[in-house]
């Protein structure tokens, strides 16, 4: 049969088993919105913003595993992607962006609305295709689907010009849907020498990231630290791989770390670095992180062994491989003595969490909430203040509960990413906490949320200030506020109320609690507005560029 | 004075390879001093040699050019390499 680029793209997007598209059209991609119109297993979701659209995706592939396509115009189209695509680089999620360009033959004319797509996403993708003939897309498609999915997974654009969306092709058959592929051959000499080197170990942490989320081996790496009872510190990506009452659980690491998870780190003799990056927010001061400990790197990234911190020893393979392959060589240990130490300064050095009680105090809202949610309930933030309360402090229970900018921190991310979770996965209940200075970012997609009635909670804290930014001239440039206080208030309930939301001010309820969970309860979008005091730091928190050992507040004894 | 390499690539002969590998090295500040490229079997495949600085960095780059998707294979060659050799002739 006869079919044109943007139908032949559409069928390889329903072959690929994509159900939910968030995009925006416009006079460059209009023929793929035609053919996508004809689908009759892809549901369309019209975002208000190509960044929002960027973010659902996210929220989808982050929730499920599985690559999530997003569509956007030329020119302005595209450049609005660009933050949602960059974010899921640095977080390696896989999502893939499809962009129309004007067509071939006025390439590089600086015709209307055209952008270099492919020159802007080289440095922010994975990998990125210009598309220049209908018969590419045979090709190009699955194997987009392929990049995105396999080894570290990452972002990936495919620009597609005008013509090539109209052009018209016979086509025969179809070729196979592109598939994750299985990881590298693991190299036995370094599984054993790992393995070893752990036996060996007195006082052994793991370090876990995300991934270990993304390979799927949450379940492996608790068995890892259970058999050779070994204490386990998790990245900001890593949250939810051991759950938060386990007695290893040693909680986030790093620059919002509690006292005693830092101070471990700087006690162990062996680093079980699996599926992370050493990023300077968990490392702080890399010359002085985990000064006593060999290291072990195990990760499908080549590029990120060595590339902070020389391992002793590395695994280079899928983190779910590896484990595998760990697990029957590791001795089965008591540790007794190093699980006392730990346990002492988790005594003496415990995390502080202040008004835990109140239901309106900035990590009593996020306890409230969490005690309400349900056990798999997705959480979404935002990035400041709000993000890396709900880091330290949320009971996370389960890998991919937990969805938050990590490497880019992009304020904004949150809401369309919770509305991105919801379509995937609209049985559960998806909370997103954010801030007064995030949600203004993208606050154009409640329009969104609330045309596709996501069961979507958010939870505005709203200390009409930029928390982060504060607090860090507070503590640091002599409490010289400057450009981190709003001037002008906005009333955000009723900017809710104008995206016909159901709205909750937890500020004006006689009873906090019973409004929150008033709020949680009700099936469908819901606002939930909490209005916090600036001078709210987030303890304890290293300086940028110090050492984990030099942390600020967050102590017992004040 | 730096020691110079080369690296000698197997790449997809497609026109937005060269963006890729000049790109990498150019958002890490990593000059290239010398490039060049020739198509191979028949077009489809191209061969490109950078002479480049051997700093501390350089595992790092070709790991990272390693990664790249349109680079099939990476040899370094420490002692140089005859193609800068002839090309040196040009600019003498």
């Amino acid at each position: 049969m006869e079919l044109s680029g943007a139908e032949i793209i559409i069928k390889l997007l329903e072959r690929q088993g994509i159900e939910t598209i968030a995009g925006i059209p416009g006079g460059a991609n209009l023929p793929l919105y035609d053919a996508l119109s004809q689908s009759e297993q892809i549901r369309h979701v019209l975002t208000r913003h190509e960044q929002g659209a960027g973010f659902i995706a996210q929220g989808m592939a982050r929730v499920t595993g599985e690559p999530a396509v997003f569509f956007a115009t030329s020119g302005p189209g595209a450049t609005n992607t660009l933050t949602a695509i960059a974010d899921a680089k640095l977080d390696s999620i896989p999502v893939i962006c499809i962009t129309g360009q004007v067509p071939l033959s006025m390439i590089g004319t600086d015709a209307f609305q055209e952008v270099d797509t492919y020159g802007l996403s080289v440095p922010i993708t994975k990998h990125n295709y210009l598309v220049r003939s209908v018969e590419e897309l045979l090709r190009v498609i699955p194997e987009a689907f392929c990049v995105a999915a396999s080894g570290r997974p990452g972002p990936v654009v495919i620009d597609v010009p005008k013509d090539v969306q109209c052009a018209m092709m016979e086509i025969d058959s179809w070729p196979e849907p592109g598939m994750r592929e299985e990881g590298p051959e693991l190299i036995d000499a370094e599984v054993r020498r790992a393995a070893a080197m752990i036996n060996r170990a007195k006082k052994p942490i793991l370090y876990l990231g995300g991934g270990v989320i993304q390979s799927g081996s949450a379940n492996e790496a608790l068995l890892l630290a259970e058999k050779g009872s070994i204490p386990s510190a998790l990245t900001l990506m890593g949250l939810g791989v051991v759950p938060h009452d386990h007695p290893l659980n040693l909680g986030m690491l790093g620059m919002h770390a509690a006292r005693y998870t830092n101070m471990a780190l700087e006690k162990c003799d062996l680093l079980v670095a699996v599926g992370v990056r050493f990023d300077d927010r968990a490392t702080g001061k890399v010359a002085e992180f985990c000064p006593d400990a060999k290291i072990i790197h195990v990760d499908i990234d080549p590029s990120e062994l060595d590339k902070i911190k020389t391992s002793h020893a590395s695994i280079t393979g899928d983190v779910a491989d590896s484990l595998k392959a760990l697990l029957p060589q590791i001795e089965k240990t008591e540790r007794t003595e190093w699980l006392n130490e730990i346990s002492q300064l988790k005594q003496s050095n415990p995390m502080i969490v202040e008004g835990a009680e109140d239901p309106v105090a900035p990590y009593g809202v996020v306890l409230k909430t969490a005690e309400l949610a349900e056990d798999d309930a997705i959480v979404c933030t935002d990035v400041g203040q709000h993000q890396m309360r709900t880091a330290q402090v949320y009971p996370f229970r389960h890998p991919r509960q937990w969805l938050t900018s990590g490497g880019l921190g992009t304020m904004g991310f949150g809401m369309p990413a919770a509305i991105g979770a919801a379509l995937a996965a609209p049985d559960r209940q998806v909370i997103c906490f954010s801030g007064d200075g995030s949600i203004m970012m993208n606050i154009q997609d409640l329009a969104t949320a609330m045309e596709n009635n996501v069961n979507v909670k958010i939870v505005l804290t709203n200390n009409n200030a930029l928390g982060l930014v504060r607090q860090q001239q507070d503590l640091f440039y002599g409490k010289r506020y400057f450009a981190s206080n709003y001037e002008y208030a906005v009333d955000f309930v009723k900017i809710a109320e104008g995206f016909g939301m159901r709205t909750y001010d937890l500020g004006l309820s006689e009873n906090p609690a019973e409004t929150l969970a008033e709020a949680l309860a009700f099936d469908g979008p819901a606002f939930i507005h909490v209005p916090l005091s600036p001078d709210e730091p987030v303890y304890p928190m290293v300086p940028p560029g110090a050492a984990n050992s030099e942390m600020i507040g967050g102590k017992a004894d004040v | 004075m730096c020691k110079h390499t080369v690296l000698e690539l197997s790449v997809n002969n497609h026109p937005g390879v060269m963006s890729h590998i000049c790109g990498l090295f150019a958002r890490r500040a990593y000059n290239v001093e010398g490039i060049a490229c020739m198509p191979i079997n028949g077009g489809g495949k191209s061969r490109i040699w950078l002479l480049v600085d051997a700093d501390e960095r350089l595992d790092q780059m070709i790991k990272q050019v390693d990664k790249l998707h349109d680079v099939l294979g990476v040899d370094r060659h420490d002692g140089g390499h005859e193609v800068f050799e002839k090309m040196t002739e040009f600019v003498s």
